[in-house]
């Protein structure tokens, strides 16, 4: 534990010039571009949650123009699903650790992995591009017929942004596939791959078979706007509710996409902290699996009252009941794990626990919204926001951060302050929950979403939220703080400072070009946390 | 695919993969997956389109046969024709990759690459009269359809462009990609079998979709 | 438009059609289902993690049957979910149908307004009359982008989708009157597309209904056009060039751009509130926007009183 990383050749210390970070094909390196690029939209997606927070906190249009208003929440949506959500755990911790759990020198592709990466970023360019133009008012759904014949603003250069950055992650999603397929280590059978390559691996499929329906469907916006041709136009026939499909066909698996990331995260930090083998891995690897398969024919559940038909209503709430039933699989896993386990609660653990308790409320309330006579009620309102924001930021943000913690002595080979990670981690939670439980209650009273005025019975409720935004940013600025500090003084970490297994802790941290001195053999199951403890690490020499 | 049988005993000691494979057939076996999966992508990108389009064809059948009618069968016929011949041909290509047949690899690879262009010229054609006949829906240009189907037959048209200019574009990058391994066979470099294979995977399947627009499109006015 | 918010002596939620009680039955067992379920899931992971927290003296020896406590585990919530799909599938099919006799009123969603049409032809705008206790079937159209009728003491929503009809249905239980909100965004004014639902007695409505002389007369819309100045500007022999309004109800407008649209209520309502949107050919954008300074039931008496200078009342 004592090797000193300054002396050590590595993936980082190789060669410090920016042309060699902008050609790398290096997947470790690759992983920190994305990380550096997504924690920029981050930062600029959470800026103009804010600016709407604090308008909301009057009922009258006080602190932005409507049209501003309209602007931002559209460029909140659009920033935080495609430049930060669906790219966050995949194309960072994914890029960074497929290959090191799996025991590959690199992903199959590491060229199209850098490719994928110049995409995302002359994605998010069309992006930045789009707002600064004056941004768009359509929503990040781009509901026809406002988005093709209505809508001023920049739609192209919006959709275009989208369209782009979806190719990045058809391609990501596609050399995930062929790596976890094509590049594992002797010995490591299926059965034996760990639940984070699983998820990734499950969220590949969602990510190259649903993208590619958004990408057309998103052309066929931009075709519209700039040709003239008229898919989606009412006055030659066309179908408005047409393209909420073809929309939803890819934006409800996307959901998945950011998600499953998270439930891999976690089941690593789970079985790590409590010193235990997963519960049920059999069950956990396939929940993975029938969630992204199931969550390809739930999407009508977004038109319950947009006028699908009742019978198709009917049908697509079974099955949206059905993809919950795995999701709760998992829920009742990690906490069997911790059964009989020896469990401890540094960051990461406490980021994953924080995960559970997030995607519990924000699942059984997907039940309530997919439960089609309640949802006729909720739909459209802060009901709606408020689960999906349970999901999405109390799930997917928490199990990023986590997985951040519990990996960033492996990618920097550096310990950051514990008790500030605590701290930061505890102060996210309660912020979290303040933002975002009163607009289940608002939701619930009627108020619909993409309001920028509201009646005034509504203030207390907006206000409460409106607190709690203050109390969540300063809990996500906090790591950003510690962890850059942690980069030049933190202690060093050794190759496995949580004891844990994976054959990513086999290899130095931070770990050497090609990943491992020499190639690992596998040989048993991927959690053996056997008690007493150390007893496999014994197995291994 | 007659290469699959000397994959195993790769050609010549100096053979090696790229660094992240350990070997040959791995990094072959990785490439195609890598393709295949691709073209599931790409089949779910054409199949949004072909679903809107069977929805629509369903809802106004009489405009969309009315507007089919208008269609030059016998050019997109010829064309047809033409596209299915050139994946024979780089199915012969393919088929010629080893070394010793190098001048039919060149040869085949050509003819492909031609069949193509005449592909794209013929569609030419065809658009430029539709522009004259005024069924192009685009850039606000007169649109001259007779009653009482004007208006769906709008939504056929812009589907027809959307459809084939989509294909006409994808055919034009199949173009280029042969046109790549056209050089690199020229240039005699070795160890083809992987990058001709894959380029052919992707000609077939702009072949094939194809294979689906044309009787959308073409042959809707024209059912039994 | 604060005002038209105001929504006197009711609960923040009240339960005003029939469907609301059944609608809320279902909401509060699943709330309570939620947090039964959140209560027994964290005790479990709160209770296990500090149980068997690093360096406690427990017993650690397992041999749980992982599949079997799985599956268990699995059917369980797969028959609470089927039941709650079963009775929440009920209840949406049945809201799907509305009744034979239900009374039959049309809305058109624009934007940022709401035009209602009752029976007997008499219209309302922002607001929406209806009787206790009677089905009411509203029929929805919209003239531009997809809105949705939204009200939420009635627990009932619908979209409006171009180019196609949507109804959607309630039996009003309960006096009173109610938020009408647009629910799906349409654009700049969406949050202002907010109008009310007024539940009233069945006879106190036929009477509202016959009430012709509470339709807004073109005597009243007279003197708002002189208090209002709009006579110095439109009137006639006024050194203004301004377009006359003499007999333009109900016929088509050239527009300044070449288009060319129909003067009806829609239009006329538009041009008072935002003159320089349709300006017609050959006059200048001068005309001033009187938003603000006319309220719903003035816009409808200058309406009624520029409808009557076309010598009718109304179009076809």
């Amino acid at each position: 534990m004592t090797a000193d990383i300054s002396v050590r050749k590595n993936y980082l210390n190789r060669d410090y010039s920016i042309a060699s970070w902008l050609t790398t094909i290096d997947h470790k390196r690759i992983a920190w571009l994305y990380l550096v690029s997504i924690t920029a939209f981050f930062f600029f997606g959470g800026a103009a949650a804010t600016l709407i927070r604090l308008e909301l906190a009057t009922p009258a249009g006080d602190v932005v123009e409507t049209e501003t208003y309209n602007r931002l929440f559209s460029l909140h949506g659009i920033v935080m699903v495609w430049f930060f959500l669906v790219p966050s755990i995949p194309a960072t911790l994914g890029n960074f650790l497929i290959p090191l759990m799996i025991g590959a020198r690199d992903v199959a592709f590491p060229r199209l992995n850098l490719l994928s990466w110049y995409l995302y970023v002359i994605g998010g360019t069309f992006t930045l591009a789009m707002a600064i133009a004056g941004g768009v008012d359509t929503g990040w759904t781009f509901y026809t017929p406002y988005s093709s014949l209505f809508a001023n603003g920049q739609v192209v250069l919006a959709v275009v942004g989208v369209i782009v950055a979806g190719f990045s992650s058809i391609l990501t999603g596609l050399n995930f596939i062929v790596t976890v397929h094509n590049m594992r280590a002797p010995g490591l059978h299926w059965t034996r791959l760990p639940l984070f390559v699983w998820a990734n691996y499950a969220t590949a499929i969602i990510m190259v078979l649903a993208t590619p329906v958004l990408a057309i469907t998103l052309l066929l916006i931009a075709l519209e706007r700039i040709f003239g041709i008229g898919i989606f136009d009412p006055k030659v026939g066309g179908d408005p509710v047409l393209f909420q499909h073809l929309f939803w066909f890819y934006s409800h698996p996307a959901v998945y996409i950011m998600i499953l990331p998270g439930m891999g995260v976690v089941s690593e930090i789970i079985t790590c902290f409590a010193r235990k083998r997963i519960f049920g891995y059999d069950g956990m690897a396939f929940a993975l699996l029938a969630i992204a398969l199931i969550g390809f024919l739930v999407w009508g559940h977004h038109l319950f009252v947009a006028g699908e038909s009742v019978y198709a209503g009917v049908i697509f709430s079974l099955l949206s009941f059905m993809v919950a039933v795995p999701s709760g699989i998992k829920v009742f896993n990690w906490a069997a794990t911790l059964y009989k386990g020896s469990v401890s609660f540094e960051t990461p653990m406490l980021y994953a626990l924080g995960f559970v308790g997030l995607f519990t409320v924000g699942g059984l309330t997907g039940i309530t919204v997919a439960a089609t006579a309640v949802d006729v009620h909720v739909h459209d309102t802060y009901f709606v926001i408020a689960h999906f924001h349970y999901i999405m930021v109390g799930g997917m943000v928490m199990a990023y951060f986590g997985g951040l913690h519990f990996w960033w002595p492996k990618m920097t080979g550096r310990i950051y302050p514990d008790r500030w990670g605590r701290i930061a981690a505890i102060t996210i939670f309660v912020g979290f929950n303040l933002t975002f439980f009163p607009q289940f209650v608002l939701g619930y009273l009627g108020m619909p979403r993409r309001y920028h005025t509201y009646p005034d019975e509504f203030q207390l409720l907006n206000v409460l939220s409106s607190a709690g935004a203050p109390v969540l940013a300063i809990g996500y600025l906090l790591p950003l703080v510690y962890l850059l500090y942690s980069l030049k003084w933190g202690p060093v970490a050794g190759p496995n400072p949580w004891d844990a297994k994976g054959l990513e802790w086999q290899t130095p941290s931070p770990p050497p070009e090609h990943n491992f001195d020499r190639l690992p053999v596998v040989t048993q199951e991927p959690y053996a946390y056997g008690l007493p403890k150390r007893d496999s690490d014994a197995a291994r020499s | 695919m007659a290469y699959r049988n000397a994959i195993p005993t790769p050609p010549g000691a100096e053979a090696k993969p790229a660094p992240q494979f350990d070997s040959l057939r791995q990094q072959y076996e990785a490439d195609t997956l890598g393709m295949w999966i691709f073209l599931a992508s790409e089949i779910l990108f054409f199949g949004g389109l072909f679903m809107a389009y069977v929805i629509y064809r369903a809802a106004y059948p009489e405009a969309f046969e009315a507007a089919s009618g208008r269609l030059d069968l016998l050019l997109g016929g010829i064309n047809t024709a033409i596209l299915l011949t050139s994946s024979l041909t780089m199915t012969l290509a393919d088929d010629a990759v080893l070394p010793r047949n190098r001048k039919a690899l060149i040869g085949w690879l050509a003819v492909t690459a031609l069949l193509g262009t005449v592909f794209l010229v013929i569609k030419g054609v065809e658009y430029s009269v539709e522009f004259a006949a005024h069924l192009a829906p685009i850039f606000g240009r007169p649109f001259d359809f007779p009653e009482p189907h004007t208006e769906q037959a709008r939504l056929f048209f812009s589907f027809y462009f959307a459809l084939t200019g989509l294909h006409a574009l994808h055919l034009f990058i199949g173009i280029v990609v042969v046109l790549i391994m056209l050089a690199l066979a020229i240039r005699g470099v070795p160890r083809l079998e992987a990058k001709v294979t894959i380029a052919g995977l992707y000609w077939h399947l702009v072949d094939l979709i194809w294979v689906f627009v044309f009787p959308l499109l073409y042959l809707a006015a024209h059912h039994g | 438009m604060a005002g038209m918010d105001a929504v006197s002596d009711t609960p923040l939620l009240p339960q005003a059609s029939t469907l609301a009680e059944r609608v809320d039955a279902l909401f509060f067992t699943l709330v309570g289902v939620d947090v039964v379920m959140v209560l027994v899931l964290s005790g479990l992971i709160v209770g296990f993690a500090v149980h068997y927290r690093r360096g406690a003296r427990v017993n650690r020896t397992t041999d749980a049957p992982e599949t079997k406590t799985e599956i268990v585990w699995s059917l369980g919530l797969l028959a609470v979910f089927l039941a709650i799909f079963v009775w929440a599938a009920h209840l949406y099919v049945e809201e799907a149908s509305p009744p034979n006799n239900a009374l039959e009123i049309h809305a058109i969603g624009k934007q940022w307004m709401w035009k209602f049409q009752h029976q007997n032809g008499r219209r309302e705008i922002n607001e929406l009359h209806v009787p206790l206790g009677v089905p009411v079937k509203v029929v929805l159209a919209t003239q531009d982008v997809i809105h949705s009728f939204f009200v939420p003491a009635f627990r009932v929503k619908q979209d409006l989708v171009p180019g196609r009809f949507r109804t959607v249905w309630f039996t009003p239980s309960r006096i009173g009157r109610y938020h009408l909100f647009c629910a799906e965004y349409c654009g700049l004014d969406h949050s202002r597309m907010r109008g009310r639902v007024i539940v009233m007695e069945p006879a106190e409505y036929e009477a509202w209904l016959a009430d012709v002389s509470a339709e807004p007369s073109p005597a009243q819309g007279e003197k708002l056009f002189s208090s209002l100045g709009c006579i110095a500007c439109h009137g006639a022999g006024s050194k203004v060039a301004a377009p006359p309004l003499a007999g333009i109800f109900g016929k088509p407008v050239p527009l300044k751009g070449g288009r060319t649209v129909i003067a009806d209520e829609t239009y006329i309502r538009d041009s008072i509130l935002t003159p320089e949107k349709q300006v017609v050919a050959g006059y200048e954008p001068i005309m001033p926007s009187f938003a603000g300074r006319v309220n719903e039931s003035d816009l409808t008496r200058l309406i009624a009183y520029i409808k009557s200078l076309s010598g009718e009342e109304g179009r076809p």
